[in-house]
């Protein structure tokens, strides 16, 4: 025990683990019961790709609680409009997608990159494998980056996405959203998603969706926005994202064996 | 000063002010849900493509690997659309991350992370051999890759670790490791290649590589 030097208690690592002189955020597990499985019947591709075996338990340890710093660098300030591409403007309903990024104990989560992509307003992505026919907007390539503020704040205007078949089942198509990759502070805490869209009406046959349990799939859906709608400009919606937070409860002592 | 019109201030942990959230007794621990992860999907390379996705070090670093490998299905064939994730430590043991207690690490030439598509069949990392960690508890850990898979058919990111299968005497010592049955073991373990290692990721069936949750 206690090999290294004390490392120094730094500003908003509450939630530590104190052993073999290193203090280590517990970054807490979700429950299964609001947790996306890896698998799921309903949705096809998953029969072969999600692994069938339990994962696993890996304790947090220095590779776990640390991560790749990837802010500002990262993206361009016209990264955050994706409705002006190859010098024009993009065909579809205009709209502002606003939130912050916080983790679970509600601090928010500063410097983190977040990039999106989506279809076209006619539902087609711009990649070789969607071939469907709806039509390719030569001013929308779908791509956004943004890195949030101090107070966890992102904000990107873009076009109302398209929904779009996708051939899981008979008539299938997926409701509208915006997919969402972030990065917090922690390899713990990278998590990739999906933003949807209130009173969608196509909920309740999309198996991407249905995959979240009931209980947490609220989180998922954007809310409109009057406060931040443009008056003859563009709708808004907000879309706040919970990455993972730590435990606040200082532990003294290895009494689960998830600590470091 | 009304304590409810204190502006937040991200160095202080969020307190509630209003009643829409919280359990009703704000000495309590205050958690939010998390928000549910999705598919990457088929069409992660609109979103995700970085022209220097694929270097953790840069090109010709003094000691430079490439790490490669294919992701397989149940059925063994190759996935092409999957995205792959890394995240390490130097040489020396350090990450390039102001979350390490023991401070960032600044390596020269080294980003620690990369992300790699399997669209010509398999994902290919270069970056640098980790050292070893303190696990926390007196020892080291064998070096030591984390890894995220991503693709079409995964609902949440999948997680598993690279190790080195010539570091006999590290990977002996390894918690995680010894925790494991042999042959379960060895789907964790990149092989020397003529410029760095090879493992290929078998997500089900045979040989189901090993997943840890975190």
């Amino acid at each position: 025990m206690g090999s290294l030097v004390t490392g120094s208690y730094r500003p908003g690592m509450t939630g530590t683990t104190s052993t073999g002189g290193l203090h280590l955020p517990r970054y807490l597990h979700e429950p299964d019961a609001t947790r996306t499985p890896v698998g799921f019947p309903d949705y096809k591709s998953t029969g072969l790709r999600a692994p069938l075996r339990t994962p696993v338990d890996l304790p947090h340890r220095l590779t776990e609680i640390t991560g790749p710093v990837l802010g500002e660098d990262r993206v361009t300030s016209q990264d955050a409009d994706l409705t002006l591409r190859n010098g024009g403007e993009a065909v579809g309903q205009r709209i502002l997608v606003y939130g912050r990024v916080l983790d679970s104990d509600g601090r928010p989560v500063p410097d983190a990159l977040v990039e999106v992509w989506q279809a076209n307003a006619a539902g087609r992505y711009r990649h070789v494998v969607d071939n469907w026919p709806a039509p390719l907007d030569p001013h929308f390539d779908g791509l956004g980056r943004v890195v949030t503020d101090s107070l966890g704040r992102y904000e990107f205007m873009t076009i109302k996405p398209g929904a779009y078949p996708w051939g899981n089942h008979h008539n299938a198509w997926r409701p509208a959203h915006i997919h969402f990759s972030l990065f917090g502070r922690a390899f713990s805490q990278r998590l990739v998603t999906q933003m949807y869209f209130p009173d969608d009406p196509l909920f309740g046959q999309d198996p991407i969706y249905n995959a979240i349990p009931a209980a947490a799939r609220h989180r998922a859906i954007s809310r409109y926005s009057l406060e931040r709608t443009q008056d003859n400009w563009a709708l808004a919606f907000e879309w706040d994202v919970v990455l993972r937070g730590t435990d606040q409860t200082p532990f003294e002592t290895d009494d689960d064996g998830d600590v470091a | 000063m009304n304590p409810l019109d204190v502006p937040p201030d991200p160095a202080v942990p969020f307190q509630p002010r209003s009643g829409r959230r919280g359990s009703g007794f704000l000495t309590g621990p205050f958690r939010l849900g998390t928000t549910p992860s999705a598919t990457v999907g088929p069409y992660l390379a609109i979103g995700l493509t970085w022209p220097d996705g694929i270097w953790a070090a840069e090109e010709g670093t003094e000691g430079g690997i490439w790490i490669r490998g294919r992701v397989l299905d149940g059925n063994g064939v190759i996935v092409l659309d999957a995205m792959v994730e890394t995240w390490q430590a130097d040489p020396d043991g350090g990450f390039p991350s102001p979350e390490d207690p023991r401070g960032a690490a600044s390596y020269p030439g080294f980003r620690g992370h990369a992300r790699a598509q399997t669209l010509s069949g398999e994902f290919g990392i270069y970056t640098l051999k980790p050292g070893r960690v303190p696990d926390g508890e007196g020892g080291l850990q064998a070096p030591h890759i984390d890894v995220s898979v991503f693709a079409r058919g995964i609902l949440d990111r999948v997680v598993t670790r690279i190790c080195f299968a010539d570091e006999v005497q590290a990977n002996a010592e390894d918690a995680v490791l010894r925790g494991l049955p042999e042959d379960r073991r060895n789907t964790l373990l990149a092989i020397p290649a003529d410029d760095g290692y090879r493992l290929d990721i078998r997500l089900q069936g045979d040989g189901e590589t090993v997943f840890f949750a975190v």
